[in-house]
């Protein structure tokens, strides 16, 4: 493999965590031992994974074991998304079932249609792809929600006083907070290429991928990740907009959490 | 119009105890006249209003409107005859005739113009964003806004609190003719001694959750 780079490689890349150390000290930031230990820890867990992942991915490995790691990752998403998004009730079992269905769909599109073979080597990595990049844009969108359904409380319930289902009453403030969550990630997408290079796309090329071959590959994954991330704030907004009212048409009380 | 026989609320939150908002209201509230409900702050004023539009449940005790149980009552039908304005306005993103729509989005531009002369508004006022209205024009535009679903009683909850003197006078009026000319029921709660006196027809006084008297002005 053209790009493939030796253990001494690697310590010497080492050299530029110190450049970021040394500019710290030079500028008094007091960020020298929290970069060193990013930079470990960012290597010990890296390794891990690698040496998990060897297992995983081993070709005569049963499926299962791949699939198995996506549920994995997906319980430490939603898990994440709880802790980040503390004022939406339920966050965790929402944020499970929009993962699920994100990489259900998402998968779905990919494995069953052919576009990617189906193995360890393909599972894995897009279903970190669908989960890792949806994860910040779920935790946003639950959190855009309450804070746009505390703000809005009086227009919300002036709409129910009118006789609105609480589905209709909700809508303008859904639609509001899933398009807060997925700007981010179309802009991302619109600056690809251009501003920056994505990752997937440097990775083939450094390990000796033809150019035009890592960019089609990178358009699928940008695909995969635009259509995530779309599913998962989509989910959390359906299942918010159904926990924060009672069945006949009330608004329930909800409490800000700061921090 | 309402009947309360010992209606009470309280308001459990997790992790803390029970707060009791009403505590064995018993009340009848007569259809056609404007009733004001008054007392200080924390007696109960809006959560009992709250409860005549389907916004706050009692957990204890019976309310009957128009003879019916309110429990039994779908809550939407309950909505569309009974509106409600809040104490400060809540117009809505758009223009004056978007706000419109929302309560009823079959009106013409007609019935849209009627609606505002209604509330003594110009209908020029129909193509204006709704957010550079004015309070006082703002909170007109809302009595217009709950007047389009066409309701049999309206609930104002201290809706001039936030307007100066001109605007608060202004929608005394108007809710004076709803109740005179139109028939319509009006339940009104006030900090406003005066205005209770200058508007209302019955006033009840509450405190603590109870209602202390029934008396007319």
């Amino acid at each position: 493999m053209n790009g493939a780079i030796t253990w001494v490689g690697l310590a010497t890349s080492a050299v530029l965590v110190g450049l970021a150390i040394t500019i710290s000290m030079a500028r008094g930031l007091g960020l020298e031992r929290s970069l060193l230990w990013a930079s470990l820890r960012a290597l010990a867990q890296l390794l891990l994974v690698g040496a998990a992942l060897g297992l995983v991915l081993d070709d005569g490995r049963s499926l299962w074991w791949s699939w198995l790691w996506v549920a994995i990752m997906i319980c430490f998403a939603s898990w994440t998304t709880g802790r980040r998004a503390r004022e939406v009730p339920g966050a965790v079992g929402l944020a499970a079932i929009a993962f699920s269905a994100a990489t259900a769909v998402t998968m779905g599109v990919l494995l069953g249609l052919g576009i990617f073979p189906t193995s360890g080597r393909t599972v894995v990595p897009l279903a970190g792809m669908v989960v890792g990049n949806s994860l910040g844009a779920t935790a946003l969108v639950g959190r855009r929600i309450i804070a746009e359904f505390t703000d809005q409380r009086a227009e919300i319930e002036a709409r129910l006083a009118l006789g609105h289902t609480s589905r209709h009453a909700a809508q303008p403030y859904l639609r509001t907070a899933v398009r807060t969550a997925l700007i981010p990630q179309i802009e991302t997408t619109k600056a690809t290429g251009i501003v920056f290079l994505p990752g997937a796309m440097v990775g083939l090329i450094l390990a000796g991928a033809e150019p035009a071959e890592a960019v089609k590959v990178q358009v699928a994954v940008m695909y995969l990740i635009l259509g995530s991330v779309a599913t998962t704030t989509s989910i959390i907004a359906l299942g918010l907009g159904r926990r924060l009212f009672t069945t006949d048409h009330r608004l329930v009380r909800l409490t800000r959490h700061t921090g | 119009m309402y009947s309360f026989r010992h209606v009470g609320l309280d308001l459990s939150e997790p992790g803390s105890t029970s707060t009791r908002l009403l505590d064995d209201i018993t009340l009848d509230l007569p259809a056609g006249r404007l009733i004001a409900i008054v007392g200080p702050s924390g007696a109960g004023k809006s959560t009992l209003l709250r409860m005549c539009n389907g916004l706050e449940r009692a957990t204890s005790g019976t309310i009957r409107w128009l003879g019916r149980d309110l429990a039994t009552v779908d809550v939407l039908e309950l909505r569309r005859s009974v509106g409600m304005v809040f104490q400060r306005p809540t117009p809505f993103a758009g223009t004056v005739a978007d706000n419109l729509r929302v309560a009823d989005p079959h009106l013409s531009d007609g019935g849209c113009g009627e609606l505002l002369r209604l509330v003594e508004l110009d209908p020029s006022l129909l193509d204006r964003d709704a957010s550079t209205l004015s309070g006082g024009e703002a909170q007109r535009m809302c009595i217009a806004r709950t007047l389009a679903v066409t309701p049999a009683a309206l609930l104002m909850d201290e809706p001039t609190a936030a307007l100066d003197l001109e605007h608060r006078r202004s929608i005394e009026g108007l809710a004076r003719r709803f109740v005179d000319e139109r028939s319509l029921s009006v339940l009104w709660v006030s900090h406003d001694e005066d205005q209770v006196e200058r508007v209302a027809d019955v006033v009840v006084e509450m405190a603590a959750g109870r209602v202390v008297e029934v008396r007319t002005p």
